[in-house]
């Protein structure tokens, strides 16, 4: 009922009614299904504890690193179930990226940039590495600001180019789809508004989902929007429609600021 | 109206004085006390290093490094003409450097693999059990180490009085140190630079072998130090596994001396005395330069 279909025969994603259990019979996400637009930025909002991060997480099976949390229902990336699929496989197509910047504080820029190569062994030449990290980094607008520093530790780097340093490593994958776990939350404003703009430049290659729990984030750059609540999907559309036209009562009081 | 809180604020004013005064009063006597304190604690360590330089220096000299300890004949000699006591405690201090080097090998790996599963298995009935093992070993006391490694090694395997015997109760006694420093380093690091390499789709064991041990690798070194630092004064199981030698001996199934050792020797020997105190010079000095290399590991960590 709240589900937009897109025409697209072979979705990238689609989630079908998926369940996910911190404790037993309390979901955290409640029947969820959606199908997510190639190209373009989708973003799931709603107030803290409404199961928008538990759902995000789902999709690169980040709760299989806690046993204690279940999952049922199902994840189609390019119509094959991932579950099915090995993690690492998974992972190398469904980058993340986390709500504070954790570049590894052992890594020079350099190696943060190619640390998904690194910690899978895989090696390379040392010009296709370059190219890599270049392309990377200039995909994030931070190239320039550390050129002439890649060898640094990362950490030396402000919040804000470590966002983008962590934006930058996870491109360097080359996945098919992006996950930002609201990456602007630590940010300042000027910080906040570089990530915006390079997400919407991104959006040509990459397919980006984006939980903010700010609207105006979600208005600004969003394609579409889904709104939850209590783990529930309660409305997934066009962004601008949702903001101008809510359907739900639910969705037009979380958007005038009744709750929240 | 006003009249009321012109009253208040003439209460106020009047009891505010007496309040600061006793707080001003109490703040006098506690930082009083922390200063006596802190200065009794600060002279005993200078006191300790201060007795043992003045009496310790007058028999450090190359000898005292390259030499073995003098039999109490030759120092009795010595004594009578006035001179130095000759030799010096290279056997203690080869057989120490042994010891270090056979317990480190055999509690470091073993430690760290436990460290690492304690910390990976959270707050499970298993790692929690471990956990309460690990802290019995540490309170159990290093002459009843000694003895059941005498039982264990002495009596079973070598035959013999043994350097191995001596690394091996070393090695228990250092083993809880490094499992319960291994865990706490590990739980310094935050979760999201787990996940950070998880999302990448890093293998577990690569996450803890290329992520985790190297961010928190100065923990650990800082923990194995001060876990060296901790065994190498050990007399207590030393003098029931390893004996003591007076010679330079590298075979592992033979007796061999260690400077905790050797200092207990000397007291023995109404002859040896002023090689009491260079030795201690020596393992004090020793144990300090380990502590200071630990702390400034630790520091560099978070520089």
């Amino acid at each position: 009922m709240n589900e937009i279909n897109f025409t697209d025969p072979s979705p990238i994603l689609s989630i079908e009614n998926l369940f996910i259990f911190y404790e037993q019979n309390k979901p955290a996400v409640k029947n969820v299904s959606a199908t997510i637009k190639k190209n373009a930025i989708t973003a799931i909002m709603g107030p803290s504890g409404c199961g928008k991060t538990t759902l995000l997480r789902a999709i690169n099976r980040m709760h299989d690193l806690y046993p204690n949390i279940k999952t049922e229902g199902k994840i189609k990336l390019f119509d094959e179930n991932i579950y099915e699929m090995s993690t690492i496989k998974l992972r190398r197509k469904v980058g993340m990226v986390f709500q504070r910047p954790n570049p590894f504080p052992t890594l020079s820029i350099y190696e943060n940039v190619i640390a998904g190569y690194k910690l899978n062994g895989i090696h390379m030449k040392r010009a296709e590495r370059d190219q890599i990290v270049e392309t990377s980094l200039r995909n994030v607008t931070l190239w320039d600001e550390v050129k002439d520093s890649l060898h640094k530790k990362g950490t030396f780097l402000s919040g804000g180019q470590q966002q983008r340093l962590c934006i930058a490593r996870a491109l360097a994958f080359k996945p098919d789809i992006i996950l930002l776990d609201e990456p602007t939350s630590a940010l300042d404003p000027v910080a906040t508004a570089k990530v915006e703009d390079l997400l919407v430049n991104l959006k040509n290659q990459y397919t980006i989902i984006l939980v903010t729990h700010n609207m105006t984030q979600a208005a600004r750059i969003s394609d579409n929007s889904m709104f939850m609540y209590l783990g529930e999907l309660i409305e997934y559309e066009n962004t601008k429609t949702i903001f101008t036209n809510p359907k739900d009562p639910r969705t037009e009081g979380y958007l005038t600021g009744k709750f929240g | 109206m006003d009249q009321t809180s012109n009253n208040i604020k003439i209460n106020a004013a009047e009891t505010l004085p007496d309040h600061s005064i006793q707080r001003k009063a109490k703040d006098r006597l506690f930082l009083l006390l922390v200063i006596v304190l802190s200065v009794i604690t600060i002279s005993i360590v200078v006191f300790i290093i201060g007795t043992l330089v003045f009496k310790g220096f007058r028999q450090i000299n190359w000898a005292f490094f390259t030499q073995v300890a003098p039999d109490t004949f030759q120092a009795m000699m010595a004594k009578a003409n006035g001179e130095i006591i000759p030799g010096g405690i290279a056997n203690g201090i080869t057989g120490s450097l042994y010891l270090v080097f056979l317990s480190s090998i055999f509690a470091i790996p073993f430690g760290l693999l436990i460290g690492v599963f304690l910390y990976e298995s959270g707050d499970t009935k298993y790692a929690n059990v471990i956990r309460d093992i690990t802290d019995v070993l540490q309170g159990v006391p290093s002459i009843v180490i000694g003895i059941i490694v005498y039982l264990w090694i002495v009596v079973h395997v070598t035959h013999s009085y043994s350097v191995l015997a001596g690394g091996v109760s070393l090695a228990i006694m250092m083993l809880p140190l490094i499992i319960r420093s291994t865990e706490e380093s590990l739980k310094m690091i935050p979760d999201t630079l787990k996940e950070a390499a998880i999302a990448l789709g890093t293998p577990y064991y690569k996450v803890i072998l290329k992520v985790l041990i190297p961010t928190s690798l100065s923990g650990l070194v800082t923990g194995i130090l001060l876990a060296i630092s901790r065994v190498l004064g050990e007399t207590a199981p030393l003098m029931l596994t390893i004996l003591g030698n007076p010679g330079i001996n590298w075979n592992i199934t033979k007796p061999v001396s260690a400077v905790p050792l050797l200092v207990w020797q000397f007291y023995n020997d109404p002859n040896m005395v002023d090689l009491i105190w260079s030795s201690t010079l020596f393992l004090m000095g020793f144990v300090l330069i380990l502590n200071l290399t630990s702390k400034w590991v630790a520091a560099r960590r978070n520089a």
